[in-house]
Protein backbone atom coordinates (compact mmCIF):
# COMPACT_ATOMS: atom_id res chain seq x y z
CA UNK A 1 0.00 0.00 0.00
CA UNK A 2 1.21 3.39 -0.85
CA UNK A 3 0.81 5.61 2.00
CA UNK A 4 2.82 8.71 0.66
CA UNK A 5 -1.16 10.48 -0.07
CA UNK A 6 -2.27 9.47 3.76
CA UNK A 7 0.77 11.17 4.89
CA UNK A 8 0.52 14.48 5.89
CA UNK A 9 2.74 16.19 3.53
CA UNK A 10 4.35 18.98 5.62
CA UNK A 11 5.81 16.89 8.08
CA UNK A 12 6.94 13.85 5.37
CA UNK A 13 8.70 17.14 3.61
CA UNK A 14 11.01 17.13 6.85
CA UNK A 15 14.36 15.92 5.65
CA UNK A 16 15.07 13.29 8.54
CA UNK A 17 17.67 14.58 11.33
CA UNK A 18 21.51 14.46 9.88
CA UNK A 19 22.16 12.94 13.52
CA UNK A 20 19.64 10.05 12.59
CA UNK A 21 21.51 8.95 9.70
CA UNK A 22 24.69 9.07 11.73
CA UNK A 23 23.73 7.20 14.64
CA UNK A 24 23.31 3.97 12.85
CA UNK A 25 26.65 4.33 11.49
CA UNK A 26 28.43 4.83 14.61
CA UNK A 27 26.00 2.25 16.89
CA UNK A 28 26.98 -0.45 14.42
CA UNK A 29 30.83 0.47 15.88
CA UNK A 30 30.73 -1.74 18.81
CA UNK A 31 33.60 -0.19 20.78
CA UNK A 32 33.69 3.20 19.36
CA UNK A 33 34.68 5.81 21.58
CA UNK A 34 31.80 7.97 21.17
CA UNK A 35 31.99 11.92 21.70
CA UNK A 36 28.80 12.09 19.94
CA UNK A 37 26.60 12.04 22.74
CA UNK A 38 24.40 15.04 24.35
CA UNK A 39 24.06 13.88 27.63
CA UNK A 40 25.93 14.54 30.70
CA UNK A 41 28.24 11.45 32.30
CA UNK A 42 26.79 11.65 35.75
CA UNK A 43 24.08 9.59 37.26
CA UNK A 44 21.07 11.49 38.45
CA UNK A 45 22.84 11.94 42.32
CA UNK A 46 21.07 9.35 44.33
CA UNK A 47 19.44 11.66 46.71
CA UNK A 48 17.39 12.70 43.83
CA UNK A 49 16.66 9.30 42.65
CA UNK A 50 15.63 8.27 46.21
CA UNK A 51 12.92 10.75 46.70
CA UNK A 52 11.23 9.24 43.36
CA UNK A 53 11.93 5.40 44.73
CA UNK A 54 9.75 6.89 47.93
CA UNK A 55 7.42 8.18 46.07
CA UNK A 56 7.03 4.88 44.41
CA UNK A 57 6.69 2.85 47.81
CA UNK A 58 4.21 5.31 48.27
CA UNK A 59 2.41 4.29 45.69
CA UNK A 60 2.27 8.30 44.28
CA UNK A 61 1.58 6.55 40.54
CA UNK A 62 -1.78 9.25 39.78
CA UNK A 63 -1.28 11.74 37.19
CA UNK A 64 -0.02 15.35 38.72
CA UNK A 65 -2.36 18.58 37.88
CA UNK A 66 -1.85 19.54 33.97
CA UNK A 67 0.90 22.28 34.91
CA UNK A 68 2.70 20.41 37.33
CA UNK A 69 2.56 19.69 40.85
CA UNK A 70 2.48 22.83 42.77
CA UNK A 71 5.56 21.91 45.20
CA UNK A 72 7.52 21.64 41.86
CA UNK A 73 6.02 25.00 40.59
CA UNK A 74 6.63 26.85 43.52
CA UNK A 75 10.41 25.39 43.79
CA UNK A 76 11.03 26.35 40.25
CA UNK A 77 9.62 29.72 40.94
CA UNK A 78 12.35 30.07 43.79
CA UNK A 79 15.12 28.71 41.72
CA UNK A 80 14.36 31.53 38.57
CA UNK A 81 14.57 34.13 41.26
CA UNK A 82 17.10 33.07 43.34
CA UNK A 83 19.32 32.27 40.35
CA UNK A 84 18.49 34.29 37.53
CA UNK A 85 16.66 37.09 39.04
CA UNK A 86 13.66 36.31 37.27
CA UNK A 87 10.18 35.99 38.94
CA UNK A 88 7.13 33.89 37.77
CA UNK A 89 3.74 33.15 39.66
CA UNK A 90 3.77 29.44 40.60
CA UNK A 91 -0.03 29.12 39.58
CA UNK A 92 0.14 30.73 36.25
CA UNK A 93 3.03 31.69 34.53
CA UNK A 94 5.07 28.05 35.04
CA UNK A 95 3.93 24.82 32.98
CA UNK A 96 6.01 21.59 33.79
CA UNK A 97 6.41 19.74 30.37
CA UNK A 98 7.86 16.54 29.11
CA UNK A 99 11.70 17.82 28.86
CA UNK A 100 12.15 20.92 27.70
CA UNK A 101 11.73 19.58 24.08
CA UNK A 102 8.14 19.53 24.50
CA UNK A 103 8.17 23.01 26.15
CA UNK A 104 9.34 24.14 23.04
CA UNK A 105 7.11 22.31 21.07
CA UNK A 106 4.07 23.89 22.68
CA UNK A 107 5.38 27.44 22.81
CA UNK A 108 5.60 27.02 18.87
CA UNK A 109 2.11 25.87 18.16
CA UNK A 110 0.82 28.22 20.91
CA UNK A 111 2.56 31.43 18.85
CA UNK A 112 2.58 30.74 15.42
CA UNK A 113 0.07 31.29 13.03
CA UNK A 114 0.41 29.48 9.62
CA UNK A 115 3.37 31.59 7.57
CA UNK A 116 4.90 33.71 10.90
CA UNK A 117 8.38 33.49 10.58
CA UNK A 118 10.46 31.98 12.89
CA UNK A 119 14.46 33.13 13.39
CA UNK A 120 16.76 30.67 14.73
CA UNK A 121 20.80 30.90 15.11
CA UNK A 122 22.38 28.45 13.18
CA UNK A 123 24.24 26.35 14.34
CA UNK A 124 21.38 25.74 17.04
CA UNK A 125 19.78 22.39 18.38
CA UNK A 126 18.32 20.10 15.80
CA UNK A 127 14.47 20.47 16.77
CA UNK A 128 14.07 23.73 16.34
CA UNK A 129 13.51 24.57 12.54
CA UNK A 130 11.36 21.23 12.06
CA UNK A 131 9.41 22.12 15.56
CA UNK A 132 8.26 25.48 13.38
CA UNK A 133 7.53 23.77 10.05
CA UNK A 134 5.12 21.55 11.76
CA UNK A 135 3.76 24.20 13.81
CA UNK A 136 2.89 25.92 10.19
CA UNK A 137 6.14 28.54 10.84
CA UNK A 138 8.19 29.21 8.39
CA UNK A 139 12.32 29.00 10.43
CA UNK A 140 15.05 31.75 9.15
CA UNK A 141 17.90 30.62 9.90
CA UNK A 142 20.45 33.56 11.07
CA UNK A 143 24.18 32.70 10.58
CA UNK A 144 26.67 32.72 13.74
CA UNK A 145 30.11 32.96 13.02
CA UNK A 146 33.13 31.36 14.53
CA UNK A 147 34.98 34.91 14.62
CA UNK A 148 32.24 36.52 16.49
CA UNK A 149 32.27 33.14 19.24
CA UNK A 150 29.05 32.22 17.40
CA UNK A 151 27.78 34.73 19.78
CA UNK A 152 24.34 35.87 17.61
CA UNK A 153 24.70 39.59 16.41
CA UNK A 154 22.03 41.92 16.40
CA UNK A 155 23.31 43.31 12.93
CA UNK A 156 22.74 39.87 11.67
CA UNK A 157 19.40 39.06 12.99
CA UNK A 158 18.31 42.49 11.72
CA UNK A 159 18.79 41.41 8.63
CA UNK A 160 16.85 38.49 8.36
CA UNK A 161 13.47 40.01 10.02
CA UNK A 162 10.48 40.88 7.41
CA UNK A 163 7.13 41.91 7.85
CA UNK A 164 6.59 38.13 8.66
CA UNK A 165 8.94 37.77 11.65
CA UNK A 166 7.01 37.12 14.98
CA UNK A 167 9.58 34.79 17.22
CA UNK A 168 13.23 34.54 17.45
CA UNK A 169 14.65 31.28 19.35
CA UNK A 170 17.47 32.27 21.68
CA UNK A 171 19.49 28.69 22.74
CA UNK A 172 22.13 30.15 24.77
CA UNK A 173 24.43 28.41 26.00
CA UNK A 174 24.46 26.69 22.59
CA UNK A 175 24.36 23.35 21.77
CA UNK A 176 26.57 22.85 19.33
CA UNK A 177 29.01 25.45 19.64
CA UNK A 178 29.20 25.76 23.53
CA UNK A 179 28.88 29.70 22.80
CA UNK A 180 27.39 31.90 25.67
CA UNK A 181 25.93 35.32 25.53
CA UNK A 182 27.16 37.58 28.05
CA UNK A 183 24.69 40.33 29.34
CA UNK A 184 25.67 43.39 26.41
CA UNK A 185 25.36 40.74 23.51
CA UNK A 186 21.54 40.16 24.94
CA UNK A 187 21.12 44.07 25.64
CA UNK A 188 21.95 44.14 21.85
CA UNK A 189 19.60 41.57 21.14
CA UNK A 190 17.08 43.05 23.33
CA UNK A 191 17.28 46.61 21.61
CA UNK A 192 16.18 44.71 18.18
CA UNK A 193 13.45 42.60 19.42
CA UNK A 194 11.77 45.71 21.44
CA UNK A 195 11.85 47.89 17.78
CA UNK A 196 10.31 44.88 16.04
CA UNK A 197 7.94 44.03 18.63
CA UNK A 198 9.10 40.59 18.39
CA UNK A 199 9.07 37.78 21.10
CA UNK A 200 11.72 35.17 21.96
CA UNK A 201 11.99 31.53 23.20
CA UNK A 202 14.81 32.02 25.67
CA UNK A 203 15.70 28.08 25.79
CA UNK A 204 18.20 28.12 28.58
CA UNK A 205 18.87 24.21 29.33
CA UNK A 206 22.51 24.31 29.48
CA UNK A 207 22.31 27.71 31.97
CA UNK A 208 24.26 25.77 34.84
CA UNK A 209 27.02 24.80 32.49
CA UNK A 210 29.09 28.31 31.97
CA UNK A 211 33.11 28.16 32.64
CA UNK A 212 35.86 30.26 33.84
CA UNK A 213 33.69 33.09 36.05
CA UNK A 214 31.31 33.77 33.16
CA UNK A 215 28.00 34.01 34.19
CA UNK A 216 24.63 32.70 32.72
CA UNK A 217 22.32 36.08 32.37
CA UNK A 218 18.51 34.80 31.41
CA UNK A 219 17.12 36.73 28.71
CA UNK A 220 14.10 37.48 30.66
CA UNK A 221 16.11 39.38 33.09
CA UNK A 222 17.47 41.68 30.51
CA UNK A 223 14.73 45.42 30.94
CA UNK A 224 11.16 44.40 29.45
CA UNK A 225 12.01 41.51 28.38
CA UNK A 226 10.36 39.27 30.40
CA UNK A 227 7.02 40.63 29.30
CA UNK A 228 8.33 39.31 25.69
CA UNK A 229 10.26 36.09 26.48
CA UNK A 230 9.22 32.51 27.03
CA UNK A 231 12.00 31.07 29.88
CA UNK A 232 12.83 27.37 29.07
CA UNK A 233 14.50 25.33 30.90
CA UNK A 234 14.76 21.44 32.42
CA UNK A 235 16.67 18.93 34.70
CA UNK A 236 18.23 16.95 31.94
CA UNK A 237 21.52 18.73 31.57
CA UNK A 238 21.95 20.80 35.38
CA UNK A 239 21.04 17.78 37.33
CA UNK A 240 21.72 15.13 35.08
CA UNK A 241 18.09 14.03 34.75
CA UNK A 242 17.91 13.12 31.37
CA UNK A 243 16.12 10.45 30.90
CA UNK A 244 12.92 11.57 33.68
CA UNK A 245 12.29 13.66 31.20
CA UNK A 246 11.19 16.76 32.83
CA UNK A 247 11.53 20.77 31.49
CA UNK A 248 9.57 23.63 32.54
CA UNK A 249 8.35 27.25 30.61
CA UNK A 250 7.73 30.16 31.77
CA UNK A 251 5.93 33.38 30.59
CA UNK A 252 3.25 35.58 30.54
CA UNK A 253 0.17 34.39 32.04
CA UNK A 254 -1.58 34.65 28.58
CA UNK A 255 0.85 32.58 26.84
CA UNK A 256 1.68 29.75 29.57
CA UNK A 257 -2.34 29.48 29.65
CA UNK A 258 -2.73 28.64 25.66
CA UNK A 259 0.28 26.13 26.14
CA UNK A 260 -1.13 24.59 28.81
CA UNK A 261 -4.61 23.95 26.57
CA UNK A 262 -2.28 21.94 23.85
CA UNK A 263 -0.26 20.43 27.09
CA UNK A 264 -3.33 19.31 28.65
CA UNK A 265 -5.08 17.83 25.58
CA UNK A 266 -2.05 16.05 24.25
CA UNK A 267 -0.02 15.20 27.31
CA UNK A 268 -2.06 15.41 30.37
CA UNK A 269 0.94 16.06 32.45
CA UNK A 270 4.44 15.12 32.93
CA UNK A 271 5.52 12.01 34.36
CA UNK A 272 5.16 11.93 38.44
CA UNK A 273 8.10 10.59 39.77
CA UNK A 274 10.18 12.78 36.74
CA UNK A 275 8.75 15.62 38.85
CA UNK A 276 9.15 14.27 42.31
CA UNK A 277 12.47 14.01 41.79
CA UNK A 278 13.25 17.63 40.12
CA UNK A 279 11.70 18.78 43.00
CA UNK A 280 13.91 17.41 45.12
CA UNK A 281 16.69 18.00 43.42
CA UNK A 282 15.74 21.86 43.55
CA UNK A 283 14.90 21.63 46.91
CA UNK A 284 18.09 20.28 48.36
CA UNK A 285 20.23 22.38 45.76
CA UNK A 286 18.61 25.60 47.50
CA UNK A 287 19.61 23.84 50.98
CA UNK A 288 23.42 22.96 50.10
CA UNK A 289 23.92 25.78 47.64
CA UNK A 290 23.85 23.81 44.52
CA UNK A 291 26.70 21.46 45.54
CA UNK A 292 25.99 18.63 42.98
CA UNK A 293 25.91 21.16 40.16
CA UNK A 294 29.48 22.76 41.15
CA UNK A 295 30.88 18.95 41.59
CA UNK A 296 29.61 18.99 38.00
CA UNK A 297 30.37 22.09 36.73
CA UNK A 298 34.22 21.87 38.27
CA UNK A 299 34.62 18.49 36.34
CA UNK A 300 33.34 19.39 33.10
CA UNK A 301 35.73 22.45 33.04
CA UNK A 302 39.15 20.70 33.37
CA UNK A 303 37.48 18.24 30.95
CA UNK A 304 36.84 21.42 28.48
CA UNK A 305 40.38 22.81 28.76
CA UNK A 306 41.91 19.54 27.86
CA UNK A 307 39.43 19.00 25.10
CA UNK A 308 40.15 22.39 23.64
CA UNK A 309 43.77 22.69 24.51
CA UNK A 310 44.59 19.22 22.28
CA UNK A 311 42.50 21.06 19.51
CA UNK A 312 44.49 23.44 19.38
CA UNK A 313 47.66 21.46 20.08
CA UNK A 314 46.69 19.66 16.75
CA UNK A 315 46.55 22.45 14.54
CA UNK A 316 42.88 22.72 14.27
CA UNK A 317 40.91 26.42 15.15
CA UNK A 318 38.97 26.02 18.08
CA UNK A 319 37.48 28.80 19.69
CA UNK A 320 36.86 28.75 23.11
CA UNK A 321 33.50 27.14 24.56
CA UNK A 322 32.21 28.73 27.62
CA UNK A 323 28.96 26.97 27.79
CA UNK A 324 27.19 22.93 27.49
CA UNK A 325 29.55 20.77 27.42
CA UNK A 326 30.85 21.02 23.36
CA UNK A 327 33.28 21.80 21.79
CA UNK A 328 33.11 22.91 18.00
CA UNK A 329 36.48 22.77 16.39
CA UNK A 330 36.98 23.38 12.47
CA UNK A 331 37.96 21.18 10.63
CA UNK A 332 38.70 23.11 7.42
CA UNK A 333 42.14 22.87 7.27
CA UNK A 334 42.03 18.72 6.58
CA UNK A 335 39.74 19.92 3.07
CA UNK A 336 37.28 17.41 4.26
CA UNK A 337 33.36 18.50 4.54
CA UNK A 338 32.00 17.20 8.37
CA UNK A 339 30.42 14.69 7.43
CA UNK A 340 33.02 13.56 5.37
CA UNK A 341 35.63 14.47 8.54
CA UNK A 342 33.24 11.86 11.07
CA UNK A 343 32.17 8.86 8.82
CA UNK A 344 36.29 8.77 7.84
CA UNK A 345 37.19 9.17 11.28
CA UNK A 346 34.72 6.51 12.73
CA UNK A 347 36.30 4.40 9.81
CA UNK A 348 39.63 4.68 11.18
CA UNK A 349 39.94 5.59 14.09
CA UNK A 350 36.56 4.41 15.92
CA UNK A 351 35.91 7.85 17.22
CA UNK A 352 32.42 9.12 16.91
CA UNK A 353 31.60 12.85 16.73
CA UNK A 354 28.89 14.78 15.11
CA UNK A 355 29.07 16.74 11.82
CA UNK A 356 28.40 20.43 12.29
CA UNK A 357 26.08 20.65 9.52
CA UNK A 358 23.64 18.31 11.48
CA UNK A 359 22.80 21.58 13.46
CA UNK A 360 22.77 24.08 10.45
CA UNK A 361 24.13 25.42 7.17
CA UNK A 362 26.81 27.17 9.26
CA UNK A 363 28.50 24.48 11.35
CA UNK A 364 29.87 23.06 7.78
CA UNK A 365 33.06 22.91 8.37
CA UNK A 366 33.36 21.72 12.36
CA UNK A 367 31.96 19.29 14.30
CA UNK A 368 30.56 18.89 17.88
CA UNK A 369 32.46 16.69 20.20
CA UNK A 370 30.97 16.73 23.56
CA UNK A 371 33.57 16.57 26.88
CA UNK A 372 30.62 14.59 29.20
CA UNK A 373 32.77 11.26 29.55
CA UNK A 374 35.36 9.95 31.19
CA UNK A 375 39.08 11.64 30.80
CA UNK A 376 40.64 8.15 29.92
CA UNK A 377 38.38 8.15 27.33
CA UNK A 378 38.67 11.89 26.04
CA UNK A 379 42.81 11.06 25.81
CA UNK A 380 42.36 7.89 23.82
CA UNK A 381 40.12 9.94 21.10
CA UNK A 382 42.01 13.01 21.15
CA UNK A 383 45.40 10.99 20.20
CA UNK A 384 43.83 9.29 17.85
CA UNK A 385 42.11 12.47 16.24
CA UNK A 386 45.38 14.28 16.25
CA UNK A 387 46.60 10.92 13.91
CA UNK A 388 43.72 11.51 11.81
CA UNK A 389 44.15 14.79 10.98
CA UNK A 390 47.65 15.09 10.80
CA UNK A 391 47.15 12.05 8.17
CA UNK A 392 45.28 14.32 6.29
CA UNK A 393 47.02 17.02 6.20
CA UNK B 1 43.72 24.74 50.88
CA UNK B 2 43.90 27.10 47.51
CA UNK B 3 41.46 26.56 44.60
CA UNK B 4 43.90 24.87 42.63
CA UNK B 5 45.04 22.05 45.47
CA UNK B 6 41.11 21.50 45.63
CA UNK B 7 40.92 21.03 41.65
CA UNK B 8 44.32 18.18 41.99
CA UNK B 9 42.76 16.40 45.06
CA UNK B 10 40.03 15.82 42.84
CA UNK B 11 41.83 14.74 39.59
CA UNK B 12 43.73 12.70 41.61
CA UNK B 13 41.75 10.81 43.89
CA UNK B 14 39.77 9.37 40.60
CA UNK B 15 43.25 8.77 38.43
CA UNK B 16 46.69 9.56 40.02
CA UNK B 17 48.23 8.21 36.70
CA UNK B 18 47.36 11.69 34.44
CA UNK B 19 50.44 13.15 33.82
CA UNK B 20 51.40 16.44 35.29
CA UNK B 21 50.69 18.42 31.97
CA UNK B 22 47.49 17.40 31.08
CA UNK B 23 46.87 18.41 35.20
CA UNK B 24 48.24 21.52 34.19
CA UNK B 25 45.70 21.63 31.57
CA UNK B 26 42.96 20.68 33.40
CA UNK B 27 43.03 23.45 35.93
CA UNK B 28 44.57 26.07 33.76
CA UNK B 29 47.63 26.28 35.80
CA UNK B 30 51.46 26.41 34.45
CA UNK B 31 53.33 23.10 35.10
CA UNK B 32 55.44 24.31 37.43
CA UNK B 33 52.71 25.82 39.81
CA UNK B 34 51.43 22.08 39.40
CA UNK B 35 54.08 20.30 40.35
CA UNK B 36 54.84 22.53 43.27
CA UNK B 37 51.58 22.55 44.77
CA UNK B 38 51.27 18.48 44.41
CA UNK B 39 55.11 18.51 46.31
CA UNK B 40 53.03 21.03 48.73
CA UNK B 41 50.74 18.25 49.15
CA UNK B 42 52.87 15.73 49.89
CA UNK B 43 55.05 17.74 51.93
CA UNK B 44 52.16 18.86 54.28
CA UNK B 45 51.17 14.51 55.00
CA UNK B 46 47.76 15.79 52.64
CA UNK B 47 48.63 13.28 50.01
CA UNK B 48 49.90 10.29 51.57
CA UNK B 49 50.66 7.76 48.67
CA UNK B 50 49.53 6.81 45.45
CA UNK B 51 47.95 3.32 45.18
CA UNK B 52 45.24 1.57 42.95
CA UNK B 53 42.16 0.21 44.22
CA UNK B 54 42.11 -2.93 44.02
CA UNK B 55 39.23 -5.69 44.21
CA UNK B 56 41.34 -8.90 45.46
CA UNK B 57 37.63 -10.83 45.73
CA UNK B 58 38.84 -11.01 41.90
CA UNK B 59 42.01 -12.71 42.39
CA UNK B 60 43.16 -15.68 43.62
CA UNK B 61 44.95 -14.69 45.97
CA UNK B 62 43.37 -16.17 49.68
CA UNK B 63 43.06 -13.51 52.26
CA UNK B 64 40.78 -12.53 54.91
CA UNK B 65 39.05 -9.49 56.75
CA UNK B 66 37.67 -8.92 59.56
CA UNK B 67 36.51 -5.89 61.95
CA UNK B 68 37.51 -6.02 65.83
CA UNK B 69 36.13 -3.85 68.25
CA UNK B 70 38.55 -3.68 70.92
CA UNK B 71 37.67 -1.99 74.89
CA UNK B 72 41.10 -0.94 76.77
CA UNK B 73 41.87 0.71 79.71
CA UNK B 74 43.00 4.57 79.01
CA UNK B 75 46.54 5.45 80.33
CA UNK B 76 47.64 7.81 82.59
CA UNK B 77 48.73 10.99 80.42
CA UNK B 78 48.57 8.74 76.93
CA UNK B 79 44.66 8.18 76.81
CA UNK B 80 44.28 6.12 73.81
CA UNK B 81 47.32 6.76 72.01
CA UNK B 82 49.90 3.88 73.29
CA UNK B 83 47.70 1.51 73.53
CA UNK B 84 46.65 2.20 69.47
CA UNK B 85 50.11 3.23 68.85
CA UNK B 86 50.97 -1.00 70.19
CA UNK B 87 47.99 -2.44 68.11
CA UNK B 88 48.98 -0.49 64.71
CA UNK B 89 52.58 -1.73 64.44
CA UNK B 90 51.49 -5.22 63.74
CA UNK B 91 51.92 -5.64 60.35
CA UNK B 92 47.72 -7.58 60.03
CA UNK B 93 46.52 -4.48 61.09
CA UNK B 94 45.41 -2.24 58.20
CA UNK B 95 43.46 0.68 60.24
CA UNK B 96 43.03 1.83 63.67
CA UNK B 97 40.31 4.55 64.54
CA UNK B 98 39.10 5.65 68.13
CA UNK B 99 35.31 5.23 68.68
CA UNK B 100 32.78 6.95 70.50
CA UNK B 101 30.43 4.46 71.78
CA UNK B 102 30.29 1.15 73.55
CA UNK B 103 34.16 0.27 72.81
CA UNK B 104 37.16 2.47 72.37
CA UNK B 105 39.19 0.79 69.24
CA UNK B 106 38.08 -0.34 65.51
CA UNK B 107 40.87 -2.56 64.01
CA UNK B 108 40.58 -3.36 60.89
CA UNK B 109 42.83 -6.76 60.24
CA UNK B 110 43.91 -8.56 57.02
CA UNK B 111 45.26 -12.17 57.23
CA UNK B 112 45.35 -14.98 54.45
CA UNK B 113 44.04 -17.60 56.05
CA UNK B 114 40.86 -17.80 59.46
CA UNK B 115 43.92 -19.33 61.16
CA UNK B 116 46.28 -16.97 60.60
CA UNK B 117 43.85 -14.04 61.98
CA UNK B 118 42.53 -15.98 65.10
CA UNK B 119 45.93 -16.59 66.16
CA UNK B 120 46.48 -12.94 65.84
CA UNK B 121 43.74 -12.44 67.83
CA UNK B 122 44.67 -14.66 70.66
CA UNK B 123 47.89 -14.83 70.48
CA UNK B 124 48.66 -10.96 69.72
CA UNK B 125 45.96 -8.71 70.17
CA UNK B 126 43.96 -10.18 73.48
CA UNK B 127 47.37 -10.66 75.42
CA UNK B 128 47.93 -6.78 75.78
CA UNK B 129 48.15 -5.75 79.27
CA UNK B 130 45.40 -2.74 78.39
CA UNK B 131 43.13 -4.70 76.48
CA UNK B 132 39.93 -5.64 78.50
CA UNK B 133 37.64 -7.48 75.45
CA UNK B 134 37.27 -7.57 71.90
CA UNK B 135 34.53 -8.95 69.31
CA UNK B 136 36.02 -9.85 65.77
CA UNK B 137 33.56 -9.61 62.63
CA UNK B 138 34.72 -11.20 59.84
CA UNK B 139 33.62 -10.00 56.73
CA UNK B 140 31.81 -11.31 54.10
CA UNK B 141 31.47 -9.56 51.23
CA UNK B 142 32.55 -6.00 50.09
CA UNK B 143 30.16 -4.02 48.30
CA UNK B 144 31.50 -0.22 48.60
CA UNK B 145 34.64 0.79 49.80
CA UNK B 146 36.35 4.66 49.52
CA UNK B 147 33.57 4.69 46.92
CA UNK B 148 33.59 2.82 44.85
CA UNK B 149 31.08 0.35 44.22
CA UNK B 150 32.53 -3.38 43.70
CA UNK B 151 29.73 -4.67 42.10
CA UNK B 152 28.21 -2.38 39.83
CA UNK B 153 28.35 -2.80 35.98
CA UNK B 154 29.94 0.53 34.67
CA UNK B 155 28.10 0.19 31.60
CA UNK B 156 27.55 3.94 29.48
CA UNK B 157 23.81 3.71 29.02
CA UNK B 158 23.38 6.51 26.94
CA UNK B 159 22.88 6.88 23.08
CA UNK B 160 26.29 6.39 21.27
CA UNK B 161 25.25 9.91 19.25
CA UNK B 162 22.16 12.40 20.84
CA UNK B 163 20.81 15.41 19.29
Amino acid sequence: MNYDQYLNSRIAAVPPSGIRRFFDLAASRKDAISLGVGEPDFKTPYLFRDAAINSLLDGETQYTGNRGLIELRQEISLYLSGRYNISYRPETEILVTIGASEAIDVALRALITEGDEVLVPDPSYVSYAPGVIFAGGVPVPVETRQEDDFRLKAEALEKKITPKSKLLILPYPNNPTGAIMEKEDLEAIAQVIREHDLLVISDEIYSELVYDNHVHVAFASVPDMLERTITINGFSKSFAMTGWRVGYACGPEEIITVMNKIHQYAIMCAPRQGQVAATAALRIGRENNYESIVTMRESYDRRRRLMVTAFRDMGLECFEPYGAFYAFPSIQRTGMTSEEFCAELLKEKNVAAVPGNAFGASGEGHIRCCYATAVDKINIALERIADFVASRS
Amino acid sequence: MTKLEASLLDILKEDCRIPLEKMAVMTGASLEEVASAIEDLENRKIILRYSPMINWDRTDRERVEAMIEVRVTPQRDMGFDAIARRIYRFDEVKSVYLMSGSYDLLVLVEARTLKELAAFVASKLSPLETVTGTATSFVLKRYKEEGVIFETDDADHRLVISP
